[in-house]
């Protein structure tokens, strides 16, 4: 094996070398300027995202454990440009006086995570796999630890730490059976042994069950919640967003190959769990006061619906899932992004402080009105697109029934998505929040969510070309 | 199969047993550390299992060893993180008691 055989891992070695430029500066930086790293950090990070679309040579390392495709870079370039618009939207809200000295913490942390998530996309193995999904799930619990004053900080960071310990627990118990079945832990020797008898079937129970956990599906989804409404917004923002796509995309790779033989068996699941996660989400979505708790219930249905692509098991639906994590990619962190401006300024979080919004920050109130149409699938944006092929997908595969409910429950989500917006523009409000002036990185993070939402629905070449590559890989 | 005395049923009735009694106790305790430790339970559970499964079926390669020490290995780095946050719950609730623990409630 050449030396130059490591750049296959080009993405995981450059964010590896931020990581540790990022220790290095806390040491070198004195106390007082330790918020330099975050405009340093801001341009590694912008760097990376940028070399991360040079055209990469597709390869295998270490034996199988890691393999790249071009699929798996396009995977890695969208989380990419999530966790650069996380960190542009963080940008007013790290520099507080109050975090001055975690600074280096927050963005270790999560630069971490997104090497854990990038060696779990890559993988090729159960090992490699496993240690990913942990890189990538135990920063977080201390990310939403992060605010160590504020008690619902600390249990949003508890309640993430114990969850997440119990799925990777009741996930290993499913891949020990899968390796006592199948001797083997690399998913090219795995496939052609997996077949539908009762052990392996019980080891895709307790998989599926703690990957369910991850993405937060039904069932599984009690945790989500809580630990949405405890952690810093901008923490929040990047767990609904960059966490639950990475484990989208894992799971979907995985289900498509490793259990690509019990296909028959894994549709039925996902049909069920499909159907509860959307209605579940909704309903428990129409009843939320909190912003936080809202979106957070708003995703979990959203997750529902990203089922509806895995379901049909074929390339088309790989296309539409990738296609549409991207969309909600942008629509999402639009939402975040305005409720953590107004949250940073004043600290309201309710949706009745949201009245009258209209009338005193006229911009914020339309990308957030953008952002929650994008959501609720409404058509000039992008939103309608991605939900649109999810559904297409489903219903290439005859699921007309699913699709019946998944409209149904589209239709019950554009009521709650509108609340908001009504409270903004309609509802009046005696002492509305007063007018405010967003800095300059707020701006330019909610004009990316923005510029993506618009440009992703309309420019059918950038649908095409994720079309091409999951076809292709 | 090879004897070793032991079948491989009974390794794997242990693992059964200790991966059920975890999960009984990560949902009836009440301590958060006794419940950090339900999750150790579950994980050594399935050392068992890997170990088991490696030395009794596939002797000639060592896959289920390697995995079973870096569950080790992680399960560590897990309890680590967990005790941190658990000692901030301590600072801030002044009791480590999940019934206590709970200002967010639907």
């Amino acid at each position: 094996m050449a030396l130059s055989d490591f750049l296959l891992m080009r993405n995981e070695l450059l964010l590896t070398l931020i990581a540790i430029i990022i220790v290095v500066a806390e040491l070198a930086f004195s106390p007082q300027k330790q918020h330099k790293i975050v405009s340093m950090t801001l341009w590694l990070f912008f760097a990376i995202t940028i070399a991360g679309f040079i055209p990469a040579a597709k390869g295998v390392l270490f034996g199988g454990m890691f393999h790249n495709s071009e699929l798996t870079i396009l995977m890695k370039n969208i989380l990419n440009i999530a966790v650069l618009i996380v960190f542009i939207q963080s940008y007013s809200w790290i520099k507080k006086p109050e975090n001055n000295y975690k600074i280096a913490e927050y963005f270790l942390l999560i630069v971490s995570t997104l090497i854990g998530m990038n060696f779990m996309i890559s993988s090729g193995d159960f090992l490699m796999f496993y240690l990913g999904l942990e890189l990538a799930t135990i920063p977080v619990a201390a990310l939403a630890a992060y605010d160590r004053y504020k008690n619902k900080s600390a249990e949003a960071g508890v309640k993430l730490i114990l969850s997440s310990a119990l799925s990777s627990a009741i996930l290993l118990y499913g891949i020990s059976m899968i390796y006592g079945s199948t001797g083997s832990i690399y998913f090219a020797e795995v496939v052609p042994r997996i077949s539908s008898n009762p052990l392996q079937t019980l080891a895709f129970i307790f998989f599926f069950a703690g990957m369910a956990f991850k993405i937060s599906l039904v069932p599984f989804h009690l945790w989500a919640a809580d630990v949405y409404e405890g952690a810093p917004i901008n923490i929040t923002s990047y767990l609904s967003v960059v966490s639950k796509g990475a484990a989208v995309f894992i799971f979907t790779i995985i289900l498509f190959t490793v259990f690509s033989p019990v296909m028959a068996m894994w549709k039925d699941v996902l049909y069920i769990i499909s159907i509860l996660t959307m209605t579940v989400g909704n309903l428990f979505a129409l009843r939320q006061q909190n912003m936080k708790r809202f979106l957070a219930f708003s995703s979990i249905a959203q997750a529902g619906f990203i089922l509806l692509g895995i379901i049909d098991g074929s390339q088309f639906g790989m296309t539409s899932v990738i296609y549409f994590v991207l969309i909600y990619v942008f629509s999402n962190l639009g939402a975040f992004g305005v409720v953590a401006a107004i949250s940073n300024v004043t600290g309201k979080e309710t949706m009745s402080d949201y009245n009258g919004f209209y009338r005193t920050n006229p911009k914020l109130s339309l990308v957030m009105m953008l952002s929650l149409f994008s959501l609720a699938g409404i058509p000039p944006v992008a939103g309608f697109f991605g939900k649109f092929f999810l559904f297409a997908s489903a219903a290439h595969q005859g699921y007309y029934w699913l699709v019946f409910i998944a409209v149904l429950n589209a239709t019950i989500s554009l009521y709650y998505y509108l609340m908001p917006v009504k409270a903004m523009f309609i509802n009046k409000s005696d002492s509305p929040i007063v007018f405010f002036r967003s800095d300059g990185m707020t701006r330019l993070g909610l004009l990316i969510c923005v510029a993506g939402m618009v440009v992703v629905g309309f420019a059918s070449a950038i649908y095409e070309y994720i079309r091409m590559l999951s076809f292709g890989g | 199969m090879l004897n070793y005395g032991i079948p491989l049923q009974y390794f794997l009735i242990v693992a059964t047993i200790m991966f059920f009694v975890g999960v009984y106790g990560f949902l009836t305790r009440k301590n958060l550390i006794t419940i950090l430790m339900s999750i150790e339970l579950m994980l050594n559970s399935v050392n068992i299992n890997f170990v088991a499964f490696n030395k009794y079926l596939y002797p000639d390669k060592l896959q289920g060893h390697f995995f079973a020490l870096i569950v080790v290995a992680v399960a560590a780095a897990e309890a680590a993180v967990a005790i941190a946050i658990i000692i901030n719950i301590y600072r801030r609730f002044s009791n480590i008691n999940v019934e206590e623990v709970n200002e967010m409630k639907y």
